[in-house]
């Protein structure tokens, strides 16, 4: 680590951290490809390689416990100060998030195999690009992580915002498609929570992005966060339609 | 000194109860304090951590001119208590350890009743002539210590027959016993168990309702615990104070980082 100076004068001490840090980083490895199986598995129409992903997303529950249990014996037991308690508790943090993530992808592996039992539609097509970016995010935060690098950490942050956008555009597109044929309605919100759970884990990469400043800053982000999800409030009316025309309308 | 600097002097000694300015200390040729600068607040408990020899206890003994007993220690700077330099030539050294009581790493009872330890600071300065006065003293001192209900039954058994966290307990009700303004604490807990510590933690948490306290301390836990500013000392200089959470999670100097997470300096 680039803001530790040196060893401890107890050794074991450092061992545990390190210990720590690689279960981290493997976590994050685990759910970093846990996201691009699931696209790869959306894309290809693939159930099987669906089903692996929700069967390791299992690993990454495995490995979140084991950091809790790390993280708490270690404030038990060594009482860490100053950047070593900001790793541990950042530690904790991160694995929760990592977890989330693993949690959305499976979600997205699980929602793809019933998008496989109906023929393919349109909005499906964006979801890999919407993926791609947030899938560069987990891996440069958890770079940022590895490196210490609080400025990565804030690049990813802002970027988060793209993320956002790209949803918002989804959302309209669906319900496009959903108003012009109710068969599309199935797929659609599928695809909708795909693009949902895209857009949370999105999110957790800004949360880690926000811990990884913390540890090496030891201050929070300044400033709101980036936000460009305004599907929270929009409202699509139908297309006027001159041979479907509402019996009442105008 | 210019405008600003008085001005800036008047508003530390305005919000400060102590105010040390380039504080120095020689014992014979060696420097063991240089040039520290810190302000300590009122009704707040103020811990001074450090490696051993790192010059904590020595401020600690300039606030109440304990190293004036000291053969060849030499002091310079300035020291005010409210606004007051303790230095001064015309300042009452018996009135200013009245002002600025202590307690030691050792609890060191006098050999004397548990009512006499109590009672004997306020005869020598004259307070309490009455005989139920002395009592009210003596039961006061002892409830604000928190050894009253303990030792209630037994003001006449020598204090030296009490357990180590009760005698230091003692120590600090003899040291409120004439009521001071400040109380320095060299170490109290490190001769005491953990309850015992943990006793005297919550007292030092409660008397600082109505003192100003300073405390050295080599536990960092303790000193995270009790104390609202830490002051960090190394090889004679302080080299940061503030807030005891900012100091203990966001340290800004190398060497404070080094210290309080056991590293290699």
């Amino acid at each position: 680590m680039s803001t530790s100076q040196g060893e401890h004068i107890v050794r074991s001490f450092d061992t545990e951290l390190e210990e720590l840090n690689q279960t981290i980083v493997r976590m994050g490895g685990i759910a970093e490809s846990l996201l691009a199986t699931a696209i790869q598995a959306l894309s290809r129409r693939d159930s099987e390689l669906a089903s692996r992903v929700v069967k390791s997303d299992g690993e990454i529950d495995l490995l979140e416990q084991k950091i809790n249990e790390q993280a708490v014996q270690m404030l038990a037991l060594r009482q860490p100060m100053a950047n070593d308690l900001r790793a541990v508790v950042s530690a904790l943090r991160i694995s929760s998030d990592l977890e989330r993530i693993g949690d959305y992808a499976a979600n997205v592996a699980k929602r793809s195999m019933a998008l496989n039992q109906v023929p393919p539609v349109q909005p499906a097509s964006s979801i890999p690009r919407m993926a791609r970016l947030v899938q560069a995010n987990i891996k440069r935060v958890l770079d940022a992580y590895i490196a210490q690098d609080a400025e990565m950490a804030l690049d990813v942050w802002h970027s988060d915002g793209e993320v956002d956008e790209m949803y918002t555009s989804l959302f309209r597109e669906t319900l496009t498609y959903m108003m012009e044929d109710p068969r599309n309605i199935t797929p659609c919100t599928h695809i909708l929570f795909i693009a949902k759970n895209i857009e949370r884990i999105g999110d957790h990469a800004t949360n880690i992005a926000e811990l990884v400043h913390f540890l090496v800053k030891g201050v929070q982000i300044e400033g709101g966060r980036p936000k460009g999800d305004t599907t929270s409030y929009a409202v699509m009316e139908p297309k006027p339609n001159a041979e479907e025309a509402p019996a009442n309308g105008g | 000194m210019s405008a600003v600097e008085v001005q800036e002097a008047q508003i530390a000694h305005d919000l400060h109860k102590v105010v040390a300015r380039d504080v120095n200390v020689y014992y014979g040729e060696a420097h063991a304090l240089k040039h520290v600068d810190l302000d300590i607040g009122s009704n707040e408990v103020t811990s001074l951590i450090g490696p051993s020899g790192c010059g904590k206890s020595t401020f600690l003994r300039c606030l109440n001119r304990m190293n004036d007993v000291i053969e060849g220690c030499r002091v310079t700077g300035q020291i005010t208590l409210d606004g007051e330099d303790i230095y001064d030539k015309s300042l009452d050294v018996v009135q200013l350890r009245a002002r600025v009581g202590m307690v030691f790493q050792k609890p060191n009872p006098f050999p004397k009743s548990v009512y006499d330890n109590i009672a004997y600071g306020p005869r020598i300065h004259g307070i309490g002539a009455g005989k139920s006065e002395m009592d009210e003293i003596v039961e006061s001192s002892l409830s604000r210590a928190g050894l009253w209900e303990e030792v209630k039954d037994r003001l006449e058994k020598p204090g030296t027959g009490l357990s180590g966290g009760q005698q230091q307990r003692l120590c600090i009700a003899r040291a409120i016993a004439v009521n001071p303004e400040v109380i320095l604490m060299d170490e109290p807990c490190s001769a005491l168990d953990p309850i015992a510590t943990a006793k005297i933690e919550e007292l030092i948490d409660e008397l600082r309702q109505n003192f100003t306290i300073v405390i050295v301390t080599h536990s960092m836990q303790q000193a995270a615990r009790v104390s609202q500013k830490t002051a960090f000392f190394h090889l004679g200089t302080l080299v940061e104070w503030g807030d005891t959470q900012e100091l203990f999670t966001n340290p800004r100097d190398e060497r404070t980082q080094g210290y309080i997470t056991g590293r290699f300096g």
